[in-house]
């Protein structure tokens, strides 16, 4: 059997925005792998121990509410704190175009844009559990 | 593939080191060799024979019930009631596997965020991975980590069965049942399957009312099962009703078990069916594999759906026992 790629998706801070969160678990359990999504409103050490207990190979996480630059760049600092930086994390939802080079700066692989092709996510993921 | 920092590399020995760390109460450590049992990697093997000394000190309850009937939310509510006793607690949650794609979405955690960073806590998602009977097969080999970690209970969720769903009662050492008011009529509690299985029973959502009714139907099917009556518990698990009876009847259920010695029954009765399922992969997977045995299999096969020979006398004659003879 092959190793299953499993991602967690998250929501750090305070918005409620989260369909944007169920189409990518959705467009990834339908890619085959598993995903465990944690809902709304938590902490960057809640969801750094969840991926920690679930050993996940990478973590996709969604803001909407604008405080992307505190909550992301926390998330990849307590996880490289926790001896765990080889998880991968990209990011998600209403990002402005200048703060993309910064969250990259700051350890996030990746960030997706509305109108990012569902394709394009799952290929990240992939590559990701596939420990490239 | 480039070594992976951390716990793993530290040691030569992959194995070694992770059951070397589990020991210590390392929870990445137990995600880790949880991960490599899921993924029947060959070193799970390995690791469970070293682990399997240091388990047997954790209780284990299991949980069924249909979807949506309450059973995150109770486990959510109940880890505090515990955690407040003073007592470690893990969780492995199962939820199902795609038939189509393989893939799963597990939000079995979604409700149990409440206890989120307290560290006498760990809680894994597991999908079925195509077994049925509501579990997956690496589920009581990923309780045995979580009792190795340290946890004094386990509590394991299995996915929202149906009415015949009932391996958990064959694995679990209490086996809580959970119903909700207003899903059918008494008939429904008459029902053979999973209304016999429970060492206690659970009535939740009954702030939706009507639920006395079901309470009374229960009382009256149940029966007492090695000189154990079930009992029923009403709970709310949302406001947190209920859930300390809960706690005491599982608390009582687990000295009962010490007390007329069917804690050790239940182990023995287990580990039979461990046992003999894990006969039944090896066997499988010698078919499988490309090897004498896996060609004389393929032959076999081929003779059956030639008529040349049958299934049964094939079977008989691949594990080399004589014809049955008449009892």
């Amino acid at each position: 059997m092959p190793k299953k790629i499993r991602v967690l998706i998250a929501k750090p801070g305070l918005d409620g925005h989260d369909r944007g969160a169920k189409v990518v678990a959705r467009a990834l359990r339908d890619a085959g792998m598993e995903v465990i999504y944690t809902g709304l409103r938590q902490t960057p050490e809640d969801i750094v121990e969840a991926a920690i207990q679930e050993d996940v190979d990478a973590i996709g996480l969604s803001c909407l509410s604008g405080a992307h630059m505190t909550l992301f760049p926390e998330v990849v600092k307590l996880l490289k704190k926790r001896k765990s930086g080889d998880i991968l994390v990209a990011g998600g939802g209403i990002i402005p175009e200048a703060d993309i080079p910064k969250l990259k700066k700051a350890g996030i692989k990746i960030v997706f844009g509305p109108g990012t092709p569902l394709r394009d996510i799952v290929a990240f993921f992939e590559t990701a559990g596939k420990g490239a | 593939m480039p070594a992976r920092k951390g716990t793993a590399s530290r040691s030569r020995d992959p194995v070694t080191g992770l059951v070397r760390d589990l020991l210590k109460g390392d929870k990445r450590a137990a995600a880790k060799l949880i991960s490599l049992i899921e993924d029947d990697e060959p070193e799970a093997t390995e690791a469970l024979a070293r682990i399997h000394p240091h388990t047997g000190r954790a209780h284990v309850v299991g949980f069924t019930g249909p979807p949506g009937v309450g059973k995150s939310s109770l486990i959510n509510r109940l880890v505090r009631t515990f955690r407040g006793r003073g007592k470690k607690v893990g969780v492995v949650a199962v939820d199902p596997t795609s038939p189509y794609t393989g893939g799963a979405v597990l939000g079995d955690r979604i409700r149990m965020a409440d206890t989120g960073v307290d560290p006498g806590v760990f809680i894994r998602s597991m999908a079925t991975r195509g077994h049925a009977g509501g579990l997956a097969l690496a589920t009581f080999d990923a309780v045995r980590v979580l009792d190795a970690l340290g946890m004094d209970l386990v509590l394991v969720e299995t996915v929202g069965a149906g009415q015949s769903e009932v391996e958990i009662a064959t694995r679990a050492h209490s086996t809580v049942v959970v119903e909700m008011p207003m899903t059918g009529d008494a008939v429904q509690t008459m029902k053979a399957g999973i209304l016999e299985i429970g060492d206690v029973y659970v009535v939740n959502k009954v702030d939706l009312g009507n639920a006395d009714v079901l309470v009374a139907n229960l009382k009256f099917q149940l029966e007492p099962r090695d000189g154990w009556r079930p009992p029923v518990i009403r709970t709310a698990a949302l406001e947190g009703r209920g859930i300390g009876e809960l706690a005491d009847a599982l608390d009582r259920h687990a000295k009962f078990l010490d007390d007329t010695g069917l804690r050790k029954k239940r182990e023995i009765s287990r580990a039979r069916l461990e046992i003999l399922e894990n006969a039944q992969r090896l066997l499988s997977r010698r078919v499988e594999a490309g090897s004498g045995f896996g060609r004389t299999f393929e032959t076999m096969a081929k003779e059956v759906a030639e008529r040349r020979f049958d299934p049964h006398s094939a079977a008989r004659k691949l594990l080399h026992e004589p014809p049955r003879e008449s009892d």
